[in-house]
């Protein structure tokens, strides 16, 4: 049936994609208000770099003829997006050309809970049936290394610093809690996925996750005792908030603006 | 018994800085200056450096519009080369206010207060896509003519520093060139955005190499420059090289330069152009352009939002350095 594994081949890709591309969007939008000069260096590497990965699962579609890859990033309604709801949340209030009022521990919290799944899901990816999918999470895994490192390095120092960064930070982290489960499921096809090996089972994800999570919260002295949620609804089956809505307006802006462009 | 340098006069320390610079010797961090070369390395450097960092948000705006997925990694890469400029540059700033027991914090504090000033081209507002084509390609190609005439400063730090960011400043200007390519082989309604970006960006890129002298603005620190080699060429040479390498290349893309009189004076081989409004380039570089007070704030706001943190990794560094010892 080889319809239906390209379908669910698809659904993968889009989770894996969509991910990475409105991460590195929210991302971009700190450009030159990072908390330090360095900072700023450093985190657009990474944005740039996860735009990149997000640009490599596109390529994935477009060669098993989804479409362009630029249409699939840009010109897909909201509802069709496959990404976690947790990565497509705001920064902050405020837009980011207008009293952006950003929040860094989100920020960190984020990235790092972020950075340890997509860790776990590249190492399950490198086993997966599907070849060339195998290869790009070899590729991706090589980068990915560092960002883990820059993500896990601002967590345990803001972690282990002044009072009211530990406050920011935990509540930060219960509001990255509330919707981690949304970035763990695989959605309505999770037992397909897994049963044509293209991943591993969303059990397996989970359980890595948590041990590794834990392990780092023990040492900072810090547990929350309820599961990882999924307040908003789950991205993987294409529920999203209007945050996304709104960035897909702002990405699309340009390549929206002119129907008729062939080349930009 | 020889003389250590610390015997010296004033004035024989003073000679021998000259001979240094009359040599084309490089002068380093740790040696002697006489006060009135550092406060003018201080001047163009921190310039330059706020420069980088607060022309990173013209484009930022740009960032996440850029219109394909090649587009967008293309820009963001250019960005954050800037931001990678300004903090180098900051960072050779950093050295040369040490004696007055100052630190990035008040270059920081300066910029927000208007008295450190940045370059007359970040205060203007960037409308549309075709405005990020412009500025990187024109914007950055001008910036080009200055810092490769810059490469071979007295200053061997700031000179260092410029070499890495003339290479990667080249790439910017292919990656602009490209962007305007694109749009001028376009649609009617790309070319109209890039046209309109040119119209409103060729003032801005006439008044960026600064006054002819100090006539226009009453100001100029082009003298003092070129006494201790921090730079070898004036204001108006990079403008005339500037118009002679781009004027043809804009004509050639059909585009309409917003300046009728502007020519090539065959006998006295100078182009003749418009006299900008010198009146308005010193009301913007002074903080009061169109879009200064918005990026001002833009940048303090984030400053201020984010002191928690720094404060927090300050902290963190005494508890690991105690730790440690």
């Amino acid at each position: 049936m080889k319809q239906q594994d390209d379908y669910y081949l698809r659904e993968l890709l889009y989770q894996l994609a969509d991910d990475n591309f409105i991460l590195a969007y929210r991302g971009s939008e700190w450009l030159g208000l990072a908390p330090h000069i360095e900072e700023d260096v450093a985190f657009s590497s990474i944005n740039q770099d996860m735009m990149g990965h997000a640009v490599m699962y596109y390529s994935l579609l477009e060669e098993i003829g989804s479409g362009n890859m630029d249409d699939l990033s840009h010109s897909r309604k909201p509802q069709n997006f496959r990404n976690a709801i947790l990565l497509e949340l705001k920064n902050g209030s405020g837009h980011y050309l207008e009293n952006p009022d950003y929040d860094w521990a989100f920020t960190v919290a984020r990235n790092f809970l972020f950075s340890v799944f997509k860790q776990n899901r590249l190492e399950a990816l490198t086993q997966s049936s599907y070849e060339p999918l195998k290869q790009t999470a070899v590729k991706i895994l090589s980068e990915h290394y560092y960002h883990f490192m820059h993500w896990e390095t601002w967590f345990t120092q803001l972690m282990a610093s002044t009072k009211e960064a530990r406050e920011r930070m935990e509540q930060a982290i219960l509001r990255c809690w509330k919707e981690f489960a949304g970035v763990i499921s695989l959605g309505m096809y999770s037992a397909e996925l897994s049963k044509r090996k293209l991943i591993t089972s969303e059990a397996d994800l989970r359980k890595a996750w948590l041990d590794r999570i834990e392990n780092v919260f023990q040492k900072l002295k810090f547990r929350i005792e309820e599961p990882p949620g999924m307040e908003s609804g789950n991205g993987r089956n294409g529920e999203h908030t209007n945050d996304l809505t709104e960035a897909l307006k702002v990405l699309n802006e340009v390549y929206g603006g002119d129907k008729e462009a062939v080349s930009w | 018994m020889q003389m250590s340098f610390t015997q010296l006069t004033e004035k024989e320390k003073y000679d021998h800085f000259m001979e240094r610079i009359e040599n084309n010797e490089k002068i380093e961090a740790s040696d002697w200056m006489p006060e009135d070369y550092r406060k003018a390395l201080i001047r163009l450097i921190s310039m330059h450096g706020v420069s980088e960092i607060m022309g990173a948000l013209p484009e930022k705006e740009w960032v996440p519009k850029a219109p394909t997925l090649k587009r967008k990694l293309a820009i963001m890469a250019k960005v954050q080369d800037e931001m990678g400029h300004g903090q180098l540059l900051l960072r050779v700033v950093e050295d040369l206010i040490k004696p007055y027991g100052k630190n990035r914090e008040h270059i920081l504090h300066d910029l927000f207060s208007k008295k450190l000033k940045f370059h007359n081209v970040f205060h203007m507002p960037a409308p549309s896509w075709g405005d990020a084509a412009i500025i990187a390609w024109l914007v950055d190609g001008a910036a080009i003519l200055t810092q490769t005439m810059m490469l071979h400063t007295s200053y061997g730090p700031y000179g260092r520093a410029l070499k890495r960011i003339c290479q990667e400043e080249s790439f910017h200007a292919k990656h602009g060139e490209s962007l305007t390519l694109a749009l001028a082989a376009g649609t009617k309604k790309q070319k109209e955005m890039l046209q309109g970006a040119l119209d409103r960006w060729w003032e801005s890129l006439l008044t960026f190499f600064g006054p002819k002298s100090k006539k226009e603005t009453g100001h100029s620190n082009v003298d003092i420059n070129l006494k201790y080699k921090l730079r070898t060429k004036t204001n108006e040479q990079l403008r005339q090289e500037f118009l002679s390498k781009y004027v043809p290349k804009i004509e050639l893309l059909g585009l309409t330069i917003p300046d009728e009189n502007l020519h090539f004076n065959e006998n006295t081989q100078e182009w003749h152009y418009t006299e900008p409004d010198w009146q308005n380039f010193k009301i913007i570089v002074s903080g009061n352009g169109p879009e200064s007070d918005a990026r001002i704030a833009l940048r303090k706001t984030s400053y201020q939002n984010s002191q928690w943190v720094r404060d927090a990794l300050c902290v963190y560094k005494e508890a690991v350095n105690e730790f440690v010892s």
